[in-house]
């Protein structure tokens, strides 16, 4: 055997950029045909590692709880973000809310690995989201349709979620904004290139941007999934529906099974068109959280952001 | 119409598997796919009939190690590492591929196809990640554009490894520098992502195996 390093390198370290679009996207390319879970302690990060997610998004509460408690929900506390880094060797994001550059500054600080700029958390602007181009840091963000989901790549959002409707356990909304997002990006490919100006101002979107989803027939950053997603179904829908990975929230840790659950949802989100296999993940799998119509609620979060 | 056996045929669009159960897949298909490969996804191990070579994409090394052990491909991989099948791991798929694994979880699959040890996230988190030129031994027409992403690194190599790019871990000028791509025979592993720059000459690499395997 031979232990490395073994002699200086030639060339210097020096020509390393950091920080880059694509350094950026590619964490989210990575991310890929995986399960992102919400977590709130290095307790629950642990049995999201130990049920394969790619990944954990370390908040104050889950969504489920901000609906029920009420109050202004913000980013988690510092100590907590840390002992979640600690305990697991995957990715850990980490929300902020909309607008809120000096949240973001915060967890760019503790060295997250990716932002989520999130309407579940109390929005602090409401006329702008954060300029995202200045951090090092990736960001994620959520979006309801493609005009959405345009205005936040411009301004620098490396990856792209439907918001869904967060804490309901109802895949309902998160299908409405799927659905938007790939119909017009398909309708988009299909138009004539003079209409593409037309596309841009219905979509209050760059040019740019509507010329590279027009020619390319896709998002210039990957597209994800989000909110109220609760079963390994669930999963095996959306992804069928285009979305390229899924977070999770309160449907695995608020169901009563979250080990058996989680790692259910990570199988059919990998084999999401293998119907049998779905099947057999999701038998006796216990009582899923129990969710909410949207038409009751009081607060609808995807309508948080602009 | 091309026989299924003129395809078997070296030259003539070799079949290439891609480990489909998390990662960035598509990249690889794609990259494949220019090349003139017959690229398909491997997420069974019906997939994996009549595949001459196998690439193990980027992605999260825990996940699918934990994916790996779930749908019964682990046998059918082990049988075609024995076999001594040309092979190509990036980052993740290069964790797998090695011999033995450090910063990694304890029951995570090492695949053994090359004789290395390597350190998961060996440069830190995300803000460590980056993109640089690396020049490649036996990559001709200029250095490589390699994008690395919590990227591992080679802690120690066997004897019959060759070593054919390195850097160092840290940014300091003059850092010792660590392997980041090696082969040993048929199996070629890099721990950043050329399929993230659409550079297929390491993919070009692998085919050439695959060519000489059947020649």
């Amino acid at each position: 055997m031979v232990v490395h390093p073994v002699s200086s390198a030639k060339e210097t370290a020096s020509s390393r950029a950091t920080g880059t679009a694509r350094v950026k996207r590619g964490l989210a390319e990575m991310l890929r045909g995986g399960v992102i879970m919400d977590v709130v302690n290095a307790e629950q990060a642990k049995i999201a590692e130990d049920a394969g997610a790619v990944a954990v998004m370390a908040l104050e509460r889950v969504p489920a709880d901000i609906r029920r408690d009420g109050g202004v929900a913000r980013m988690s506390d510092p100590e907590l973000v840390e002992g979640i880094q600690n305990a697991v060797t995957i990715p850990v994001m980490a929300k902020a809310r909309i607008g809120h550059f000096a949240e973001a500054q915060v967890l760019e600080a503790l060295r997250v690995d990716y932002i989520d700029e999130s309407e579940v958390l109390t929005p602090a602007d409401e006329a702008y989201h954060i300029d995202k181009w200045g951090f090092q840091i990736p960001f994620v963000c959520g979006a309801t349709n493609l005009g959405e989901a345009l205005r936040r790549i411009s301004e620098g959002a490396a990856l792209i979620r439907s918001k869904g409707e967060a804490g309901t356990g109802n895949v309902v909304e998160a299908v409405r904004h799927l659905r938007s997002i790939t119909g017009d990006i398909r309708k988009l490919t299909t138009a004539d290139p003079a209409e593409r100006y037309g596309w841009a101002k219905m979509l209050q979107a760059p040019i740019d941007l509507v010329e590279e989803v027009a020619t390319e027939g896709r998002l210039p950053v990957p597209l994800f999934c989000a909110g109220g997603l609760a079963t390994p179904a669930d999963a095996a829908l959306v992804m069928q529906l285009g979305a390229e990975a899924v977070f999770v929230g309160s449907g695995i840790f608020k169901s009563s099974d979250p080990g058996r659950r989680a790692r259910a949802i990570v199988e059919a989100t990998a084999h999401f068109d293998d119907a049998a296999l779905v099947a057999k993940v999701s038998r006796g799998l216990g009582v899923a959280m129990a969710g909410s119509e949207i038409g009751t609620l009081e607060v609808k979060m995807a309508e948080r952001g602009w | 119409m091309v026989s299924s056996r003129d395809a078997a045929r070296p030259g003539l669009s070799p079949k290439v598997g891609v480990l489909a159960l998390q990662g960035d897949v598509g990249e690889h298909l794609s990259v494949l796919a220019q090349l003139g490969a017959s690229a398909v996804p491997v997420r069974r191990p019906s997939d994996l009939e009549g595949v001459q070579g196998l690439v193990l994409p980027g992605g999260e090394s825990t996940a699918i190690s934990l994916l790996l052990a779930s749908s019964d491909l682990l046998p059918g991989l082990e049988k075609l590492v024995a076999d001594g099948m040309p092979m190509l791991g990036t980052c993740a798929g290069m964790i797998i591929l090695s011999r033995q694994i450090l910063d990694g979880r304890p029951d995570q699959v090492s695949l053994g196809a090359i004789d290395l040890v390597v350190r998961r996230n060996a440069f830190g988190r995300q803000l460590e990640s980056f993109e640089m030129e690396l020049p490649v031994v036996g990559i001709d027409g200029g250095p490589m554009h390699a994008v690395f992403i919590r990227a591992p690194i080679v802690e120690s190599t066997g004897p019959g490894v060759e070593v054919l790019a390195s850097v160092p871990l840290d940014r300091d000028a003059g850092a010792p520098a660590h392997p980041v791509v090696c082969r040993q025979g048929a199996v070629i592993v890099a721990a950043f992502h050329p399929e993230l720059s659409g550079d297929g000459r390491l993919h070009q690499m692998l085919l050439a195996e695959i060519e000489a395997e059947g020649g």
